[in-house]
């Protein structure tokens, strides 16, 4: 039935290994591929074969599109699924996949930059009837930016055009220190992305981080997967998430579901992906789109059944989706902590080193992501992002005693991570009553330390 | 007697600021207590390494984009 036989795994550490349990739930085979560091890691032992890529660094392994092309070759691979993070979204690396004869597990190239590219990505979504908060296109000198802030109303943010993953962003509260960070702003995206396009935005004061999960496939089926809250985050790096958004309005739920939807029909988009909106007041607001599967894609998972990285597998080999959108029901509430190698009481100060001890909850409700065992070295060399606890409960209550109890069972030791801190996060008033929003997470830390 | 100056963090060491930049510091030159001699990466996030002794850069034991562990001898400085 599937043209796919053999999937590489273009990706490391616990995504890996969540892609190649869908191979494997498909009848797929599974290719790893590895650096010097993670010769004997999970994803490496849970794969059918797997192939060497080059030394520790990411520049030498994760991100070298020509020993990539190579381990595909020599595996007999037919696909490749890029995980999130690395080469996930780079338009250069899916075209070279697509030109080798090899399936891209994703959108084509074309729409991935069409969507990378924030200030596209903005125009495009204003096109298809989709609201954006209020801003500019790129502009192109201080004057330009001034002119756009007059317009739009301060405070702004000035972000990178090509810019991604929380990175590129500056504030400023008035002309004065607008003329000081656009050039600044303009310097760093030329040197991070490689192009010095920016724009300006305006900077809403309280809003809740809410994304929709899409699906489409290549016959014109597309399906929203319900929205994720993820507001909980620290300098644009989310901590914790949650599937539905609390408190959020249900007729506002709906359209913005829609227009998440219609986003990707009307960029002929393929495969799972994520619209990202800001709400406050009512109102939401397009700020990006990410051409990939997320870190916090089993929260969707889990309230709604549907298994996203199997339905982006069937629809990478040319299947029609396995559901219609009256099949998509949402049920109960669910939760994401991410455990990070960080430690919270040193400004979250990287914490590479060897795992001395690992206890993982388990019982109702529980599913932890993960590709760490006792013993394991987390290596310098990529995210801290070692873990995700996701917890599942009939309704948001439950699902929070679920996690409170879950939480207390979970042990790492060898190296701080952000555990303690979920102990903490998940009795905070803003986080149980569901009003938090996105400088929750900063006012938070600021009073415990 | 020179001084070594070690990897306080595992990770990958770099002696520019950025792939196209000069280095923080030439060989031979003179650096003061506090200076940054270069940068290691360590989980996405960049630290700097600075100079813990005034000196003469004398001699590297690692190259740029080197992998370094925890300990491990950077440069010698002569005082």
């Amino acid at each position: 039935m599937s043209p796919l036989r053999s999937v590489l795994v273009a990706n490391r550490g616990e995504i890996a290994v969540r892609v190649i349990r869908a191979c494997r739930d498909l009848g797929l085979a599974a290719v790893a591929v590895y650096s010097d560091a993670d010769a004997s890691a999970a994803h490496v032992r849970h794969a059918d074969s797997a192939v060497h890529l080059g030394k520790s660094s990411a520049s030498k392994s994760y991100l070298n599109v020509e020993a990539l092309l190579a381990a595909a070759r020599e595996s007999g691979a037919d696909a490749v699924h890029p995980g999130y993070g690395f080469l996930s979204e780079n338009a250069a690396f899916a075209r070279a996949v697509a030109d080798a004869g090899l399936t891209w597990v994703g959108p084509s190239a074309d729409v991935i930059e069409r969507m990378g590219d924030k200030a596209t990505a903005r125009a495009t979504a204003e096109a298809a009837g989709v609201p954006v908060v209020p801003g500019s296109g790129v502009v192109a000198s201080v004057d330009e930016a001034v002119a756009a802030a007059a317009e739009v109303g301060y405070p702004v943010l000035v972000k990178a055009s090509a810019g991604g993953g929380g990175r590129g962003i500056r504030p400023a509260a008035d002309d004065d220190e607008l003329r000081r960070v656009v050039d600044e702003a303009r310097r760093e995206a030329a040197s991070a992305f490689g192009s010095d396009a920016v724009y300006v935005e305006r900077a809403l004061q309280h809003p809740k981080h809410v994304e929709v999960q899409v699906l489409a496939d290549a016959h014109g089926g597309v399906v929203h997967v319900g929205e994720r809250d993820c507001s909980l985050q620290r300098r644009r790096q989310k901590l914790l998430e949650e599937a539905p958004a609390p408190g959020l309005d249900l007729a506002l739920r709906e359209r913005m579901c829609a227009a998440a939807a219609d986003l990707a029909r009307e960029v002929g988009y393929v495969g799972a992906g994520t619209v990202e909106f800001l709400v406050e007041d009512g109102e939401f607001f397009f700020i990006e789109m990410n051409t990939r599967i997320q870190v916090e894609h089993p929260v969707s998972e889990l309230v709604t059944g549907v298994d996203l990285v199997v339905e982006q597998l069937r629809v990478a080999a040319g299947e029609p989706l396995s559901v219609a959108q009256d099949d998509v029901v949402v049920r109960g509430a669910a939760f994401e902590f991410r455990v990070n190698a960080e430690d919270p009481d040193d400004d979250f100060l990287p914490t590479p080193g060897e795992i001395t001890a690992l206890e993982l909850p388990g019982g109702p409700g529980v599913r932890v992501d993960t590709a760490l065992a006792v013993g394991d070295v987390i290596p310098p060399f990529y995210d801290s992002m070692v873990a995700k606890l996701c917890v599942w409960g009939p309704d948001r209550a439950t699902a929070l005693a679920r996690a409170r109890r879950a939480l207390a069972e979970y042990r790492v030791e060898g190296v701080p991570t952000t555990l303690g801190l979920h102990r903490r996060l998940v009795d905070e008033p803003a986080l149980v009553d569901g009003t938090h929003d996105i400088t929750s997470l900063e006012q938070i830390l600021a009073q415990i330390s | 007697m020179g001084h070594t100056i070690a990897a306080r963090t595992p990770g990958v060491f770099y002696r520019r600021p950025s792939p196209d930049a000069d280095p923080y510091v030439a060989d031979g030159a003179t650096v003061a207590e506090g200076d940054v001699i270069g940068l290691i990466e360590v989980m996405k996030t960049f630290r700097e390494v600075k100079a813990d002794a005034a000196g003469t850069i004398a001699r590297w034991h690692v190259d740029n984009e080197d992998e370094v562990s925890i300990g491990q001898e950077l440069v010698e400085i002569d005082p």
